[in-house]
């Protein structure tokens, strides 16, 4: 009876794993099947007014770039400080803060950044778009940090300010390098995430059917244009959503890959 | 240099606070008109966008809305040609009323049946790769399950609108986009996120513990049950709650299946909405006091989503002791 | 002739609530080997990591009493407590060097690693660089096992390797003492044996202060040897005195085994 049971139990939980792979299969597929056969290499030389993807997916780099460009160092100074710095009680504060923050609803945090960027503004904008994307990254780039910096032994730091070295020196010469890989996972990681968002950028960024380098107008966001694409009853349309949907997908999951990879060929 | 550094990171670390303070407060600000107008009762409200003269605000409630489709409920009919072609009664001063009821009872129920739905199979996936699939096996699918994590939820919404609710729909009937079907997809997108996490959450048992437990005779459902269980209780239901958090701020995964329809759902398969998926789909041409009560919806989210995530940290996933 | 003299010393951590480290008295003698042996917690190591200020790295410690170092241009003692400055500190740990129970390589290469405290210290002359890496690896005895491959990441090393690395390190600065915190208590006989032939080795141009729970270690290379307990300084003499003649009950006790 007990070794049924057990059987029955491990069954269940096995199956429970299929399901979870069936969907991702599912999926993969889905995206693959539709997303290939409407996927053509003009895509990427026209623009969305020409029923292209170019402009959307170069904007959409340019927004999670910039972001990036915002939120890693703020981030990582943030994380050095919580790990390096600070002590007690203000470090525990904005550790969880910085938590939530992480798990706040990302449409939430587009509605803040419409309220202190786009309405000043008078508009939406890639600048807005960008700031929503930082705000995104911000708390995943210090919880990286903190975690790969708390795991740099002791003696490491001791070691170089024993040598002389000012602890800004050893910091950055010696504790990122020693958490390097582990910080460059967390960072390409939380690029894939943010490059994937939809809900900030619907109306703070908005999107354009136009190749745009001005930010301060209405940009071009790859995310925005597939639920518009996706809602549009023309079946040239719809196809034109899974070709982007599928570009999407290979650029998150590629990304993700790569800093999985790293970390296992250096960790 | 050094003080330099020192400040530049302290402040840093400050704009968190800052930054979260001013989401906070930002909220509150833009949603103060409609906090003033309708107050508490905002949450209770079952109108959006409805028409009502001021000085008898409950009554004759006339409907037309804003939204790209246009609800009327049965018992209004007799007033609502009147009230399209004469944008009412023109000696009366109407005042436009949202309540806030509808998306708020959407995005519980929408959780509701996702949690659902994922939690027994997240639990599942945990037990399997923690404790019954070979070292390999378990990385290989765990990966996998990561990357399914990992994938935009607007593919998820899609996917699930053009595949998954057809399916859905052919065994429970009723509409394609439906309440059932957003809860559904919703339930796959936060699958391997709580599998994943659970999983994180089982493998801090220490061996020893269940290795003792094997060696008094215990089968691998018991040592699971009797052991991993008890001792990762708190970081599973954290991990759990984590999860729900995810699921009652989800905007895209929703968006395509839920229907964006102001109306309570008459049962599990007809469509509804729910707080994000108003935001997403009303802030662009909202004015306002319609805007205002999107920020309204948007600060009662935030408060939510901070209450659960607070939950579940501070009370089950305490790093430190 | 003492390189450091400590004079009524005492140590309080930031959460003990007493003191660690209580009226401790010592020299530290120029070009010889001092051992300071005990019990683990006895206050040793606490005390080898007060004599540069290692405990500033962490809030609220609390240093009382004097300890006194070399200035070696005029001859005279100064106060290393009444060190407040940032640059002081940099140039009070470029004079007294550490070394660590685990080996603390850098995450860059062999060359980098010995070179990191010298690039910090201003030099930047490639060719001095050389020459004072290659002196410094020479005299750790080292530098025949890794010259072929000095642009290799020294994680690679062996733990022994990486050890005599961080001598190298601190070596290559040219500091005035060299404080050693059980340094090879993390490696095998083989190594440890070739340490301690290099810390003797050392003593030539520089003073050493070593912590170690090893009494043989203690006996086979130090010159003077202080006897603590319970942060107290029991005994402190000659190291043939101390382990063949002890005048205290408690360092003949530990010294024979009968508690530690």
């Amino acid at each position: 009876m007990r070794l049924l049971l057990n059987k029955i139990v491990l069954l269940l939980s096995t199956v429970s794993a299929l399901i979870g792979l069936a969907f991702l299969a599912w999926i993969l597929f889905t995206l693959v099947g539709k997303g290939l056969s409407s996927l053509h290499f003009s895509l990427f030389l026209n623009d969305l007014i020409d029923g292209g993807l170019r402009n959307l997916i170069v904007g959409q780099f340019i927004m999670a770039g910039i972001a990036s460009l915002i939120g890693i160092p703020l981030g990582m100074m943030a994380g050095i400080y919580l790990q390096e710095y600070g002590s007690g009680r203000y470090v525990r504060l904005i550790r969880d803060l910085s938590d939530i923050m992480m798990s706040a609803p990302s449409i939430v945090i587009g509605a803040f950044v419409y309220a202190i960027v786009v309405v000043p503004m008078h508009g939406t904008s890639g600048i807005a778009g960008s700031i929503a994307l930082s705000i995104m990254m911000i708390p995943i780039v210090i919880n990286t940090t903190d975690n790969m910096l708390s795991l740099v032994p002791r003696e490491l730091r001791e070691a170089g300010i024993a040598l002389g070295a000012s602890k800004y020196r050893v910091i950055l010469d010696i504790i990122i390098k020693a958490a390097k890989v582990g910080i460059m996972t967390g960072l390409l990681l939380s690029f894939a995430r943010i490059i994937g968002e939809t809900a900030p950028l619907l109306f703070t960024s908005e999107t354009s059917n136009y190749f745009s380098v001005d930010l301060t107008e209405a940009y071009p966001s790859l995310t925005v244009s597939i639920y518009a694409l996706a809602n549009d009853p023309t079946s040239s349309s719809r196809d034109l959503a899974w070709a982007a949907s599928f570009i999407l997908t290979m650029m998150v999951l590629m990304i993700n890959l790569l800093g999985r990879y790293i970390t296992r060929k250096k960790g | 240099m050094e003080k330099l550094f020192k400040t530049v990171s302290f402040m840093s670390a400050t704009l968190v606070m800052i930054l979260l303070a001013s989401i906070f407060i930002s909220l509150f600000n833009s949603a103060k008109p409609a906090i003033e107008e309708f107050g508490f009762g905002f949450i209770a409200g079952k109108e959006w966008g409805v028409e009502v003269p001021i000085e008898n605000p409950v009554s004759t409630v006339v409907a037309t809305t804003a939204e790209k489709k246009v609800e009327v409920k049965p018992a209004e009919n007799d007033n609502s040609l009147e009230s399209m072609l004469g944008g009412g009664n023109d000696d009366i001063p109407m005042r436009t009323i949202f309540g806030g009821f509808i998306p708020i009872v959407g995005t519980l129920l929408s959780t509701l049946i996702a949690m659902a739905f994922a939690l027994p199979i997240a639990m599942g996936i945990a037990v399997f790769l923690a404790e019954i699939a070979p070292k390999q096996i378990s990385n290989v699918v765990g990966i996998a399950i990561e990357l399914l994590a990992a994938i935009p939820s607007i593919i998820f919404g899609m996917w699930g609108l053009f595949y998954f609710a057809p399916i859905v729909q052919s065994f429970v009937g009723g509409y394609q986009v439906s309440l059932l079907t957003a809860g559904l997809v919703l339930g796959v997108m936060i699958l391997p996120f709580m599998a994943a996490i659970t999983r994180d959450s089982m493998r801090t048992t220490p061996d020893v513990l269940k290795e003792s437990a094997y060696a008094l005779g215990a089968t691998k459902f018991e040592v699971i049950k009797d052991i991993i269980f008890p001792y990762s209780k708190a970081g599973i239901i954290g991990s759990v709650i984590l999860a729900l958090g995810r699921a009652l701020g989800e905007t895209m995964a929703v968006a395509f299946l839920i229907g964006s329809v102001f109306s309570l759902p008459s049962s599990i398969n007809s469509p509804t909405v729910s707080i994000p998926v108003a935001m997403a789909n009303s802030f662009g041409e909202a004015t306002g006091m319609k805007t205002s009560a999107l920020f309204y919806l948007a600060f009662l989210l935030f408060i939510i989503s901070f209450a659960v995530i607070s939950i579940a940290k501070f009370y089950f996933l305490r790093k430190d002791k | 002739m003492p390189i450091m003299s400590i004079e009524d010393f005492s140590f309080t951590y930031a959460s003990a609530p007493a003191r660690s480290l209580s009226n401790i008295n010592l020299p530290i003698q120029k070009n010889c080997i001092t051992s300071l042996i005990g019990p683990s917690g006895c206050g040793k190591s606490t005390l080898l990591r007060s004599l540069n200020r290692m405990h500033d790295l962490y809030p609220n410690n609390e240093y009382e009493g004097k300890l006194m170092l070399l200035n070696q241009e005029n001859n005279e003692m100064e106060n290393i407590l009444d060190i407040k400055r940032e640059n002081e500190f940099i140039e009070l740990r470029q004079r007294v060097g550490m070394i660590f129970q685990k080996p603390t390589p850098f995450p860059m290469s062999i060359f980098d690693n010995v070179a990191y405290g010298l690039r910090i210290s201003g030099i930047k002359n490639k060719t001095e660089l050389k020459d004072r890496v290659e002196d410094a690896l020479k005299g750790s005895a080292l530098f025949g096992e890794v010259s072929d491959r000095m642009n290799k990441s020294a994680m690679g090393l062996s733990g022994g390797q990486q050890q005599r690395l961080c001598i190298a390190r601190a070596v290559a600065l040219k500091p005035e003492l060299l404080l050693f915190d059980e340094p090879t208590s993390a490696l095998d006989p083989i190594s440890t044996a070739a340490i301690e032939e290099l810390i003797v080795e050392l003593k030539k141009d520089i003073s050493i202060a070593i912590v170690t729970h090893n009494m043989q270690q203690a006996s086979r290379i130090s010159d003077y040897t202080a006897f603590m307990y319970l942060g107290d300084l029991v005994e402190y003499g000659e190291t043939e005195q101390i382990f063949l003649n002890p005048r205290e009950k408690k360092t003949e006790d530990y010294i024979t085994g009968r508690f530690g």
